[in-house]
């Protein structure tokens, strides 16, 4: 049987996969950034999982808006990096995993998550620089990696509490796959940080810090935060936070915390990273 | 008269946040042909097309006069205010050869420099940046001081 492990969260500012690109990550305002990963590659080295499920979102590079689904799944056998506006990233194709995606969208379907199966897409920062800071910049991706784009770019997103339940969801149907594949699920986006208008630059630690806290040894407390207090406290863009509750969902109640690591400025953005493992 | 930025139907607690333009379904639909041009320019033949003519290329999108102006201006926060949303507005100012935080940066009336600075030491703080209430009083504060 196939099972998710472990859940990897991290951010996926843009500046990033542009400062590993043009060779800055040993500039003094990269340096720490990249150094807080180290850990981080070598113990997804040593995991070797065979699928990530990446929890993303698209930044208006595959879905316009023409049609904004809620929560999509990428079924294809391959997805190519999008040209955001200054020529795609140089990094490898995303290989997915077919079979198990196609199992998954039926599964969560019957249980009532009525996602959008996407069959040919284009992946952005959103996807690619959580890969980057994960596997530096290898040939192929070392594993397979199925796509599942949420929208959080127009208010609302779905709520946290759905995203959690949509997690748990994903486990059911991740264990009721018959080949034995071990699976890690990323969350990513986040922390807080708004992009736009007046208050652009607002960072909020205390309240990022207890987000992870939470998320560790509380879900449930995270996932009934409301929208609304996510704009506010986290900024217009943290809401991307509500992604994270999608990969904690899909773990067991029981986990342990692996590493954890915050860093601000990341550009705009509070970066944060949390990487939890189940216990059983 | 309702102005073109008002909402008609209001969403509980979504126009309290100071400083923030929440890009909702009204917005997309205000904002939708200012979007779609910025999603054009993800294929290189169009940004050439569009750096050489830009006032020509702006034409083949019915959006209002006001919308273009702000584009041709490269006006970050009055587009968002029109129903522009940042993360299409990111595929104009990446054709423009600029950042986030550069356009982050003129939206809130600091220098480059000057946010950048504040980026680094901690970035804006989230006390007094709750709720427009909070913002009406500072600027009252600041007039009576």
């Amino acid at each position: 049987m196939a099972k998710i492990i472990a859940s990897v969260n991290v951010s996926h500012v843009p500046a990033i996969g542009a400062a590993w690109d043009n060779g800055k990550t040993e500039t003094p305002y990269w340096a720490p950034v990249f150094k807080g990963f180290e850990f981080s590659k070598k113990w997804i080295a040593d995991l070797k999982p065979d699928v990530i499920i990446l929890v993303y979102n698209d930044h208006a590079s595959a879905f316009s808006l023409e049609i904004i689904p809620t929560f999509a799944l990428g079924c294809a056998e391959e997805f190519q990096p999008a040209d955001e506006g200054w020529g795609p990233r140089p990094v490898p194709v995303v290989k997915g995993h077919p079979i198990l995606a196609s199992h998954i969208a039926q599964s969560v379907i019957l249980d009532e998550f009525d996602l959008t199966i996407v069959n040919k897409m284009d992946v952005d920062h959103g996807l690619t620089v959580p890969l980057t800071l994960m596997f530096g910049q290898p040939r192929e991706w070392p594993c397979r990696i199925i796509p599942l784009p949420v929208n959080v770019v127009q208010y609302p997103p779905p709520t946290g509490n759905r995203c959690y339940n949509f997690g748990k969801a994903i486990k059911k149907a991740v264990e009721s796959f018959p080949e034995d594949l071990r699976v890690v699920i990323f969350g990513t986006g986040g922390m807080s940080h708004q992009l736009q208008g007046a208050r652009a630059g607002l960072i909020n630690k205390e309240w990022d810090t207890r987000f992870l806290d939470n998320l560790v040894k509380n879900p449930e407390a995270d996932a009934r935060i409301p929208f609304i207090e996510y704009v506010r406290e986290a900024g217009s863009e943290g809401i991307e936070l509500v992604m994270w509750l999608i990969s904690r969902g899909a773990l067991e109640a029981d986990v342990r915390e692996i590493y954890r690591f915050y860093h601000v400025p990341s550009s705009n953005t509070a970066l944060g990273h949390l990487i939890l493992e189940n216990k059983s | 008269m309702t102005h073109e930025t008002d909402r008609i139907v209001p969403t509980a607690g979504f126009d309290d946040i100071p400083g923030t333009t929440l890009f909702d379904a009204q917005r997309s639909r205000q904002g939708y042909h200012v979007n779609m041009f910025c999603m054009s320019l993800m294929k290189a033949a169009n940004r050439e097309e569009f750096k050489k003519d830009e006032a020509a290329y702006l034409k083949k999108w019915p959006m209002s006069e006001e919308q273009r102006q702000a584009i041709l201006a490269r006006n970050w926060g009055r587009m968002i205010e029109l129903g522009g949303n940042i993360y299409f507005l990111s595929k104009l100012f990446s054709t423009d050869g600029l950042s986030f935080q550069h356009v982050a940066a003129t939206m809130t009336g600091l220098t480059q420099e000057q946010y950048a600075e504040m980026m680094l030491k901690g970035g804006r703080p989230i006390d007094g940046n709750r709720s427009k209430a909070e913002w009406k009083n500072k600027s009252e504060t600041k007039k009576s001081g």
